[in-house]
This record gives C-alpha cells, structure tokens and sequence, in this order.
C-alpha cells in the first residue's frame, strides 16, 4: 500500500530566477519585486518556492497566465532549465529517494529517456523535423536502450496508429505535416517507454479549435488507457477544466491556490482565480 | 624471376614534379628572391600573417617557388614553422610602443598625436599605371633622390614611438567598458589543441593566421547581414614592434633583455555601440571593441578580425559568424585548401564500399527479399 | 641558406608531445585524444595525422610499409615514402612480414597483422556523431555521457529508408565497449579485422586534430541491430583475375576490350605474393 500513498513526482521550494539577484530583491521576501521581476537589478524570479506532487494516473494541470512561470516549472522539471534550488523526486527513479535535479548530466539524460515523455508547446523543440517520424519514435526507444528495428517500427506504427497518423506518412519528416499532426507525433514520441509521467507544456495553444478538441480527446483517452501520471501547463482553464483531475494556479512564479478541479472552478478563493474562472464564463 | 609491381606511382611523380619546374621556368626568366622580396611587399606580408611566421626572406623564397601562389606559398612556410623548435619566448609586446608608419581613426577628427595617413592604397585612384610597364632603373633611382631631397628635414614634431592610444581617451570619459588586464598565460594553439568553448588567445590566434579572403568574408557578412553591427575603427595604426626576449640565464629583469629585432604589424581597434544594463532598470550605451592584430601591412584583414572579434566574444546562436566552431574551424589556408583539395586522391576503395550500399539498396528497393550475400559480421 | 631538418621531420619536442597523446590514445581504447596538429610539408587531408604519427614513432631500426587505397605504389602512398625515407633514411617496405609499421589509408591489408605491429591509418572525419550533432563541444558532451542514440538514429532511418544500413565506408563501431569510433573510410569489409587486433592500431586526424587508438586484443564491434545484423561488402562468386583470390577485398574493373567488368585484388602487394607463390 506504500506505492500506492508515493507520489509519482514529488516537487518541493523549487526555485528558478534569471539574473543574480541583488541586496534589494534577495532580503525583502518579494516585496520589492514588481511581479516577479527586480526594478533594480533586472533579476527575474521565474518560479518561486514551488511544492506540489502528482499522483499515480492523476492529471495535474497548471494554469497561469503567460509570464507567470508555468513553463519554466516544465522546462526545469525536465531538465532544459538548471533550477536555482530546490529539490524533485521520482518514485521510479532510486525508489524516489535522490533529488533528481542534482543526479550529473548522464542520469538526467537516463531519467529523461526512460521516466518521462514531454510534449512541447513549439513541436521543433520536441522533434527532429528533418528525420522521419517513425525515426523520432525510435530516437527515444533507441536512448533507452532498443536494439531491435523491427520491435521498434512495430511500436513506433502503433503509437503513430494511436494518434492517427496514417501509416503510409510515417516514414514522412514531421516538417511536412501540419501543426496539429505534429503535436500527435509528439505525443507518440512521449509516450513511446510507456513513461509513468508526461508533461504537457501548453501542447493545444496556436492549433485551431476543432484540431485542439481532437488532440484534447487524444490525451484524455490515452491517459485513461494507460493510466498515466499527466502534468498540464496552459494558461486556458477551459482546456485545464477540461482534462485535469486537481488544478494549481500559478501567479508571478508563485502557487496562489490548489485543488481539485472542480472545486477551484465552483468556488475560487485568490482574486487571480476568481478572474479566472470569470473570463471562462463571459 | 617473380611477377615485379607496376612502379607507375613513382614514375608519375617524378616526371609530375619534373613538369611543374618546368612551368616555373619555361620563359627563361625568374624573378629572384631580392625581387620578391622588393616588390612584392603586400603579398608577402599576407603570406607572413597567413604563415604566423614573420620572415620576409623565408615568405619570398616561398612565394618564388610557390610561383606566386599565396596558398601554396603559407603552406611551404607553415610546414616549415613545424620543424622550429621553441627556443625563447618574447617578453610581451604593448602596441603603445609602436613606431608608427600609419595612423588613423575614424571616430575622431583631432586625435592626440594626429592622424597620420602614411602608404595607403586608399586614396589612389585604380587606375592601371601603363607607365610601369617602361619603368627603368633611372626613373627609380631619380625618384628616390628626389624624395629623399624633398623629405630630408623631418620637420614632423610628433613623437612617433609613443602615439596615445585613442581608446585610452575613451576609457577616462567612462565610455568604454573598462576591464583589467588578463596576464594570463595564452593558450598556444600550436602547441595544445583547440578546444571549445575557446579561450579569447585562442581566438585571437586563429583568426590572426587566418586566410585573408575568409577573414574578410565572413566579417563582411557580420557587418553586412549576420549581426547587423555598426563598428566604428577606433584606431588603426601600422608600424614596427620592437620585440625583447629575456635574458636566458638572468630571469626577467626588463633591462637585462636582448632586443631582437622588430616586426612590422596592423592593429586595429573597433567601436561596437552595445546597451549595457545598469542598476533600477537603466539602460545605457556603452562601447564594446573588436580586436585584430596581423602581421605586415594587412588592413582589411586586420578590420575584418576585430569584427569577428567581437562576434565571437558576444555570441550569438542565430549568426553563424557569431559561432566560434563555424568561424575557427573553417578560416584556416593550410586547412581549407588541404581538405578541398584531398578531393583528388583516389577513392576507389570507398567508392567500391558505397556501390555496394547502392547496388543492395536497389535490391530491397525492388521489393526482393533481402539477400544476404555479405558476409555476416559475428 | 641551407637547413637541415631534424630526424622525422620534427623537432623532439613536437615528437614528444605528439607520442604523449598517443599514449593517452592508447589508455583509452576508441576515445578521440585532442592533439596540436602540426603543418605538414604535404596537404591536410592527404594524411598528415597519419604522418604525424608515424613520424613521431618511427625510430632508425624501423621499417615502413605505406598504403593509399590497397596499393603500395599509389601516387599519395609513394608520396609519402618519400617523405619518410628523404627525412628519415630509414628502409621501406612492400611486404607485410617485414613492416613494423604500416601507415595506411582506407585500407587494413589483407595479409593479418602480427604482434608487435603498428598500423596508422589516416582519418578525415574522426567524429562519428557529426552528421547529426555539428557542434564539438556538444559531441564531446555526447561522448563523455555515452549518449550514443544520434549514430544508431542514423542506422534506424536508413533501414527505414532504404531496406537496410546503407553506410559505405567508415561503418561506426564501438570499441572495448564504451567509445563509439569511426574506424577511417575502411570497407565495412575491414572492420572485423579491427576486433582483438594482435598490432596496435593507431587512428591520426592531422586536419581535425584528434588521435585515437584500438590497443591489441581490443574488443571492436560493428554496430548493428539485433534484427539487422552488419554486412560487409559483397563478393560472392567473384575472384581476383590476376591470382584467383576468394574472399579478399577486389577492385571492380572494366574490361576495356570487352566493356565485361573484371575483378582483381585491391590490396597490390597481397596479390603480388600469391602470384610469387610466396602466400
């Protein structure tokens, strides 16, 4: 029953700023900031304290608005950011006993290649646009120790199958496919180890609205198959009402409010939220 | 009596090279190496700066026997500078001390010491002279008494040893970022490979030695579309560096150095305007600089190297120019020429090995079942 | 002026240094060792690592065979020789038994080297992951991590594409079970020579300025899928027209007389003793 109380990820006083901070910003706790950005110094404090965990096949999203911060938190957890501080653990990785944000490069690249699957907001930085899309799946499989083509190719059409891309296109480069095709080859390429987490950095903004619905529908059926532990970053609290089972709103590198879903849409404390939740009713 | 090789390599090479001196000589008339080394002052010191060897003798003979051809000729002396063991090292060298020929800045009108335009093609109209066609012995003999004549009083008051250096200026008015002098040892790029990131000596070497044309390219692109940057020539100035080693057995007390000798040397220094971002949100605009130093008379190259200079100090992924790997790995003659023209050796065998590839991609291209008739590797 | 070069061209110190990579070379089986690359008197890219090399090493009891493309008497091999000999007066060889080093380009000769060689082979390209990482500071990273997935990509996508690996020369491998290393533009045919070689194998890239090395009774595997296992070059049903050679690496010839294409032995001097009966 212990695995079952251990959190598939487990964040805590994550911290991330750009810039060295000066005497003003470090002392005062914030409250010289202006946001979350130093007058003086320049320095940004992009995540501030950040402590939350995510469950075993829940979805967690985070909602803030663009600046606030959501996306670094996605960045640093997935190791294209360095944080400034804090600690992280996986309940997969060393029994979630190591802050993975201080394992060396080769164990984050470990890690990375074997416990987690990221679907980025802009599809250049999660695929390799010029190789193929069967090729992209492989990348992953082959980084976590795949030797075998056929194997590979067998999983790699049923991934792509799984978020429709037709077969005959999967020898194709992502490059000539469109935004919303790419975000599902994508998604295929972060699931393809079966990794018990998946982030979601704002994976539906700048799709038009009936290809967002579909790729939407995408991810709720295929968590609810194979009832993975998801991570949502987006500043819509429609797509976040949508798909995620707790919700943490995020301001100025901060958590401002969590719970469940539905509760923080029914009966929003923090004035931010109550925005929120307002603009989705208009 | 056995079956004997075919020895049609060497004969080949033999009469190749027997060929190649006949080219040289075919008109009966060479230039001599006194010649080269009278007429040919520009190209000589390209050659010197390409080489980064600094001898006007050794880069005429090369240049006679490379026919002119600068690639050639930086290859013969670089190949040459890799025999010379490293027996003394300078004692450092401040530009500051430079007997100048030439100095100028573009930055300012009156600069302390004045501008002094000295040799410069600059202001020449390109005009092909017919008349050095006939050009004779006497014509060269009266115009140097002449000149002699008419120069004979130096009535010039300027100490040209100690010209001030015009970002000196720059630097009191706290319009340069100032920074401390860096006694570093410098990386020896000759000695220990290059690694990235470079350190600045290392950089600064490369592009020193680099080919003049790519140089000057690849700067012109940073200034014309790659960076968009607007530098400014602070100060360029060409003349002779004195150079001191210090005595072997009695350390490094200045006074007790050898003076051995002097090279002549372009330095050139640029104004990058370039926000710098200061305490409460203030913005200002300072000066950042661009470096180029090159042995000889080399302007272009000496300018094109401080804006590559500066590129790569400042970095920047979009710009190839700005990306120390693109810029270092590629500006070198001996390099550049060397891979390009390896293309001429025989491939045969990798070409067999390639044909292979082809020949069973088209097997399986044509839906046939994939013969394995290679060899199996266990 | 008149000036006399040093024995090998170099000067000791520049020797000594160059030996002293190839040491560290040589401690780490496959792992590219930096080296400051001197200027040769031939071109970058016609051999000068593999020069360096050989110079650095060769001592006035050695005696040297030179290889370009299998042959002993290509214009670059000759060329080579020469240097050697001219600032050396050492003896050259052609036969195989009598070589301590081999200096060689493309080629591992057929004849099966023997302890106590050495064989320097020329390399143009010594970074395997380059054509999907341009950067060497990143490959380096690569490297240092054992992150190896951009080599093994490039072999998934051919087969993808093309049915089956379609590398040409210059197969990757991994040595003693950590580097992945180009082997130099060898035939795939060659690359199982490589694996627990009794001679020294030293790799020399003058113009990329990196020395590498597969010690004696090193463990060399051409990488390859378990399902897509590697293949060398095939020459099934062929043979040498000259000695009548299976198995050996050929030279695809056209006939000119009968526009027929012809096969003979690429390595010269292998093909000169069999027909001397001395094989």
């Amino acid at each position: 029953m212990k695995d079952f109380e251990q959190p598939v990820l487990r964040v805590s006083h994550l911290n991330k700023q750009y810039g060295k901070g000066c005497a003003s910003c470090r002392d005062a706790g914030g409250m010289v900031l202006n946001k979350n950005f130093c007058p003086v110094c320049a320095t940004v404090y992009a995540c501030r304290d950040i402590t939350f965990e995510v469950y075993a096949g829940e979805i967690l999203g985070v909602v803030g608005e663009s600046g606030s911060g959501k996306s670094t938190l996605m960045q640093c957890l997935y190791f294209d950011q360095k944080v400034s501080g804090g600690e992280a653990y996986i309940s997969s990785y060393k029994s979630g006993r190591e802050n993975i944000f201080t394992e060396s490069s080769q164990q984050k690249r470990y890690i990375r290649n074997r416990m987690m699957g990221k679907v980025y907001q802009n599809p250049v930085l999660g695929l390799k646009m010029d190789f193929s899309s069967i090729g992209n799946i492989a990348e992953k499989l082959i980084a976590a120790g795949n030797r075998n083509v056929r194997e590979m190719e067998a999983r790699g059409k049923e991934l792509l199958e799984h978020v429709n891309i037709p077969v005959y296109r999967i020898k194709e480069a992502p490059r000539n496919f469109s935004g919303g095709m790419q975000q599902r080859v994508q998604i295929a390429k972060a699931l393809s180890n079966n990794p018990p987490l998946l982030l979601l950095d704002e994976v539906t903004t700048g799709l038009d609205l009936s290809v967002q619905a579909s790729v939407l529908d995408l991810i709720k059926q295929i968590q609810r198959r194979l009832k993975i532990s998801v991570l949502i970053v987006s500043h819509d609290l429609g797509v976040i009402r949508m798909l995620a089972d707790r919700t943490i709103v995020i301001l100025d590198g901060r958590i401002v409010e969590q719970g469940l879903t539905d509760q923080i849409l029914e009966d929003p404390q923090h004035g931010y939220t109550q925005q929120l939740v307002q603009s989705l009713l208009v | 009596m056995g079956y004997v090789a075919v020895k049609g390599g060497t004969l080949a090479i033999e009469e190749s090279i027997k060929r190649l001196k006949y080219e040289r000589l075919k008109k009966g008339d060479v230039l001599d190496v006194h010649g080269i080394e009278c007429g040919m002052r520009c190209l000589i010191d390209q050659v010197m700066s390409e080489s980064s060897l600094y001898s006007e003798t050794l880069a005429a003979i090369s240049i006679k026997q490379a026919e002119g051809s600068p690639e050639e000729a930086v290859f013969l002396m670089r190949a040459y500078r890799s025999t010379l063991p490293r027996k003394h090292y300078s004692r450092t060298v401040h530009p500051d001390d430079m007997l100048a020929e030439r100095r100028i800045s573009a930055s300012f009108k009156d600069i302390p010491g004045g501008q002094i335009l000295g040799a410069t093609c600059d202001y020449t109209h390109r005009l092909i002279d017919f008349e050095l066609n006939n050009e004779t012995e006497g014509d060269i003999s009266n115009w140097l008494h002449n000149f002699a004549r008419d120069n004979g009083i130096n009535s010039c008051a300027t100490d040209l040893a100690n010209l001030p250096k015009i970002l000196d200026y720059l630097r009191r008015e706290g319009l340069l970022q100032d920074c401390e002098n860096n006694d570093r040892e410098p990386d020896d790029i000759t000695r220990e490979s290059v690694k990235f990131p470079t350190s600045r000596s290392e950089r600064l070497q490369i592009l020193t030695r680099g080919q003049t044309g790519a140089v000057t390219s690849l700067g012109y692109a940073a200034l014309r579309g790659y960076g968009a940057l607007h530098p400014t020539v602070g100060e360029l100035r060409v003349g002779h560096l004195p150079l001191y080693v210090d005595n072997p057995f009695d350390g490094e007390d200045e006074d007790d150095a050898y003076y051995i000798g002097g090279i002549k040397v372009t330095e050139v220094e640029t104004l990058f305007p370039a926000p710098v971002q200061k305490e409460n949100g203030v913005k200002e605009i300072e000066f950042g600089i661009g470096y180029g130093i090159c042995y000889g008379q080399n302007e272009t190259k000496a300018i094109a190297m401080s804006i590559l200079d500066h590129c790569l100090e400042t970095g920047s992924p979009e710009y190839p120019t700005h990306n120390e790997e693109f810029v270092l790995l590629h500006i070198d003659s001996v390099e550049a020429t060397g891979f390009i023209s390896h293309l001429k050796l025989p491939h045969y065998v990798t070409f067999q090995s390639k044909l292979d590839s082809v020949r069973k991609s088209k097997k399986s291209g044509r839906g046939k079942d994939m013969e394995s008739d290679g060899e199996l590797n266990p | 002026m008149k000036i006399e070069y040093n024995f090998a061209f170099f000067d000791e110190g520049s020797k000594r240094e160059i030996r002293r990579a190839t040491l560290k070379a040589i401690a780490i089986p496959g792992y590219q060792v930096p080296f400051a690359s001197r200027e040769m008197p031939i071109a970058r890219g016609w051999g000068t690592g593999g020069l360096q090399l050989t110079l650095s090493l060769v001592g006035k009891e050695d005696v040297i065979k030179v290889i370009d493309q299998g042959s002993d008497e290509s214009v670059n091999a000759v060329n080579i020789k020469k240097l050697i000999t001219a600032t050396t007066g050492i003896n050259v060889t052609e036969a195989m038994e009598e070589a301590t080093i081999i200096q060689s380009r493309h080629r591992i000769p057929e004849v099966p080297l023997r302890e106590g060689q050495i064989l320097v082979l020329q390399v143009p390209l010594p970074e395997p992951l380059r054509y999907y990482e341009p950067s060497e500071y990143e490959t380096k990273k690569l490297h240092g991590e054992k992150e190896y997935s951009g080599v093994w990509l490039m072999l998934f996508e051919q087969i993808m594409s093309y049915g089956n690996m379609s590398t040409g020369a210059d197969h990757p491998v991994m040595v003693h079970d950590r580097y992945v290393m180009a082997p130099s533009p060898i035939p795939r045919f060659d690359n199982p020579r490589l694996n627990c070689s009794k001679a020294l194998i030293l790799f020399g890239a003058g113009r990329e300025k990196k020395v590498y090395a597969v010690p004696p009774h090193t463990g060399v595997i051409s990488l390859a899928f378990e399902d897509f296992p590697f293949q060398t070059e095939s020459f099934r049903n062929k043979s040498c027209r000259l000695c009548g050679a299976k198995g050996v690496y050929l030279d695809e010839i056209e006939d000119q007389a009968t526009g027929k294409t012809i096969y003979q032995c690429n390595d010269t001097s292998f093909c000169m003793s069999r027909l001397n009966g001395k094989i």
